[in-house]
């Protein structure tokens, strides 16, 4: 198709997450690449088309005992090859890390048609360059992700969540270091912050999570944290921190795990991985409310995500200059013909 | 030499200072290979910069003059990456080896690239330590980890050296000096990070590199377990991951591997037994406990009448000296051995080793086994006595069909050793054209004029085209050293 049709495509999933900047290209959809090639339950990995809804390969790994450790907010239609060029994540980013951390090979089509593949489909390889790296996160500009392998996990037999609360920024980030700089081996880390008041989530995923769980309340006492529960039946507490990730107006922040007062500070509500020091702010869907938030956390750089179409033509942050122009001469070469959305992605690449 | 060469080393002279560049024989000679002996080239001139400056200033004049250049640190690779170039420049980050900066509340250290790989966990300890392993680490130095993206006995559970590089500061190949990510995660736009991490030099060289850094593990617990046969230990493997528990570290020996390290640690191993596993689990003490109890089960239902629990620390380090004894201690069962380094699936694990137990035979060879299992990286030994005639190419030749044994398993040529020189024959195993084709896109994205190692990961070497291009002809192209592509 790359091939007989001209002019700038949009590869499109299950089309769950309109970010960047608006753009007219011709949507290329990946629905019809919808089978799962490969599910190796021995070795722990799959091989999968872009288009193959993330419901539904966790469905099929889940029947195996298995998950593909990656659970950004909920969409239904969320695909994988969409989730990989948005590089999206959800809670268990903490423990397990993100797409770029769990695929282990992808095949791309490139502007001219070209099918290429990188990596393979075994969980340790240094072959080649690890282009699937570049792909990931790479909103769709450098090509159209059509397969990728990634590796598996084993499901958790059973979950319980540690729950502390503090309506004071400055104590909710002393006991967020605290508590990551524990070896505690949790699945998950979570910062809940809004209207004011703010709890730290932190969820286990062994045989032993309940014992586990309640170490960590332990934990949460010596750093002054208040209301403090063992959750066991916890599925719903996780599901809103993933929900809270999305709406009108969110605005991802890559920061420090010590950012997290001044990010509480900046934003109504909250979701934060702390250990990792990523957040994302809930914004009133306004252009003065964005700049207020940027301003607010400079020099961190601060992406905006879900918001109304006249706020994303400033979805991006500035990258470095010289690293701006290794991704210039990136997209120069991959995408000759500037076919792949062109003049969207960070910086007018 | 050649003028353009000579004036060149001048310049670099003037750059780091007479002590620091290095022209003579005897001096150069430390420096002809890496950790793959097999390979030696004595390179043109050899240069220990100070600092990232004299780096970018180093790389500006290789720039000006069109000289390729080779990135060196502590040269403990196998795979010849850092093999240098004989009318080229070889740029040693060795001296380069301070830890600028230690941030423990965001989990981050920052250093120089020559500092070594136990120097960043001895830097952080004992609250915190940097997960990848290599069984060089005590002298292997985080650039050249950066370079190869090093993996390491604990990597199963932990990850890679991609997985905990979160900033660069890179010399490109025309001598910008330009900052890729930094202290934060998911720095805006293409993951620059993880194109560079693992490109054995041929995209830039690393001045500065910040490393996430984890909390150490409350507790570690290590057995030894040993079966008749490396199909039994296997079976354990298996069935350890099934079950859920996600070990620091398995790695396996077979018969010949446990007999040549036995006679150098004196660990008290049993000769004769056909394989020996080390299961390592770390973690919080109480799930680490009822975990551990799980292992032993499963390696005495698989088979294991001898499961030897390491009482204390000293035990569990005799237990890992074994382990890493292997590769030394065949140098006392051969005169000479090529370490491979396959990757397979894992659950392909006892078909490989019969082909691998098949080829020895067919060539009248000895084969050792020494592998990490939990992720089905292969490093097999093979065994050769390089002073008979026509043995050292057999071994080779053998060495290669248990590549192409790997590959037939849908697995890969290696493992985190890298392609460099010694495997770049065999990327067109693995890789088709189109493949290859967009590896070569990268690399010219970084590297247009090709002086960054050139020669090594692509199995022939190719040229950029400019974009859009006015032919010009490439000094490497007029030598006959490379032809366009």
């Amino acid at each position: 198709m790359l091939r007989e049709a001209e002019g700038p495509v949009r590869p499109r999933g299950g089309g769950t997450k309109p970010w960047g900047p608006a753009d007219d290209a011709t949507v290329l959809e990946t629905g019809g690449l919808d089978r799962i090639l490969e599910h190796n339950v021995g070795d722990f990995t799959a091989v999968l088309e872009a288009g193959v809804p993330l419901a539904t390969a966790q469905a099929a790994f889940a029947e195996h005992g298995q998950m593909l450790a990656i659970d950004p907010a909920l969409h239904d239609a969320a695909t994988l090859g969409g989730v990989m060029a948005t590089s999206d994540s959800g809670p268990l980013r903490h423990r397990y890390g993100g797409m770029r951390d769990l695929v282990v090979g992808a095949t791309v089509a490139l502007s001219d048609g070209t099918l290429a593949k990188s990596g393979g489909k075994v969980i340790k390889n240094v072959a080649g360059y690890d282009l699937a790296k570049l792909l990931i996160g790479s909103f769709g500009t450098l090509g159209l992700i059509v397969r990728a392998a990634v590796r598996l996990h084993p499901l958790p037999p059973r979950t319980a969540s540690a729950v502390g609360a503090s309506d004071d920024p400055e104590r909710l980030g002393a006991a967020a270091i605290a508590l990551a700089s524990h070896p505690l081996e949790a699945d998950c880390l979570d910062l809940d912050w809004r209207d004011g008041a703010g709890r730290l989530l932190v969820r286990f995923g062994s045989a032993a999570a309940a014992d586990q769980a309640a170490a960590t309340v332990a934990r949460m006492r010596e750093v002054a944290l208040e209301d403090l529960a063992t959750v066991e039946d916890d599925d719903e507490l996780w599901m809103a921190q993933r929900v809270h990730q999305r709406g009108a107006c969110v605005l991802k922040v890559s920061g420090r795990p010590t950012d997290l007062p001044a990010v509480c500070r900046a934003g109504d509500a909250v979701v934060g991985r702390p250990a990792l020091g990523l957040y994302w702010l809930s914004l009133p869907a306004e252009a003065a409310a964005v700049a207020a938030a940027r301003e607010a956390l400079s020099p961190r750089a601060c992406t905006l995500l879900d918001a109304p179409p006249e706020l994303r033509a400033e979805a991006w942050a500035a990258p470095d200059p010289g690293a701006h122009a290794v991704m210039a001469r990136i997209k120069e070469r991959f995408d000759p013909a500037r076919r792949f959305r062109p003049g969207t992605f960070v910086g007018g690449i | 030499m050649v003028q353009p060469m000579r004036e060149l080393i001048g310049r670099l002279r003037e750059i780091v200072g007479d002590g620091w560049c290095y022209t003579a024989e005897h001096q150069l000679r430390t420096y002809e290979s890496d950790g793959l002996l097999q390979y030696a080239v004595r390179p043109g001139v050899a240069v220990l910069p100070g600092t990232a400056e004299e780096v970018q200033a180093c790389v500006r004049a290789c720039a000006a003059a069109v000289v390729p250049w080779v990135a060196r640190g502590s040269g403990s690779g196998l795979s010849g990456g850092a093999l240098p170039i004989a009318e080229g420049v070889l740029i040693v980050t060795s001296r380069m080896k301070r830890v600028l900066e230690v941030d423990l509340a965001n989990q981050r250290v920052c250093v120089e690239p020559g500092v070594t790989n136990t120097a960043v966990s001895s830097a952080v300890a004992p609250d915190f330590f940097y997960p990848p392993d290599p069984s060089s680490q005590i002298v292997c130095s985080i650039g050249g980890n950066v370079a190869e993206n090093s993996g390491g006995a604990h990597c199963f559970k932990y990850g890679f050296t991609t997985n905990y590089v979160c900033g660069l500061e890179v010399v490109l190949p025309d001598g910008e000096l330009v900052t890729l990510g930094g202290e934060e995660l998911d720095p805006p736009g293409y993951d620059l990070l993880g194109a560079f991490v693992g490109s054995e030099g041929t995209l830039g060289i690393a001045t500065k590199v910040w490393l996430r850094v984890l909390p150490a593990p409350e507790t570690v617990k290590t057995l030894v377990a040993f079966f008749d046969s490396t199909h039994a230990a296997g079976e354990a493997v298996s069935e350890i991951v099934q079950s859920g528990v996600v070990p620091g570290a398995i790695e396996m020996m077979d018969r010949v591997a446990i007999e040549a390290s036995e006679q150098m640690a004196h660990a008290g191993y049993p000769v004769g037994r056909g394989a020996a596993l080390l299961v390592e689990l770390d973690g919080a003490e109480r799930e680490c406990e009822a975990r551990f109890e799980e292992v032993v089960a499963i390696c005495e239902r698989c088979g294991s009448d001898d499961v030897r629990v390491a009482r204390d620390e000293t035990e569990r380090q005799l237990f890992w000296k074994t382990r890493k004894a292997a590769f030394p201690a065949m140098g006392r069962i051969s005169p000479n051995y090529f370490v491979q380094d396959g990757v397979i699936p894992r659950t392909r694990l006892p078909e490989v080793l019969e082909a691998i137990e098949a080829l020895a035979q067919e060539y009248g060879m000895i084969v050792a086994n020494v592998f990490h299992a939990g992720d089905g990286n292969l490093h097999p030994l093979v065994c050769f006595d390089g002073r008979n005639e026509g043995e050292a190419e057999r071994a080779e030749e053998l060495s290669g069909r248990i590549l192409d044994a790997c590959l037939d398993a849908g697995g890969s040529i290696t493992g985190e050793h890298g392609v460099g020189v010694d495997k770049k024959k065999h990327m067109p195993k693995m890789f088709d054209e189109p493949d290859l084709d967009a590896f070569q896109r990268l690399r010219c994205a970084w590297d247009p004029a090709g002086l960054a190692n050139p020669g090594k990961v692509m199995p022939t070497p190719r040229l950029c085209g400019e974009v859009p291009g006015v032919y010009r002809q490439h000094p490497l192209e007029a030598a006959g050293l490379a032809e366009r592509f």
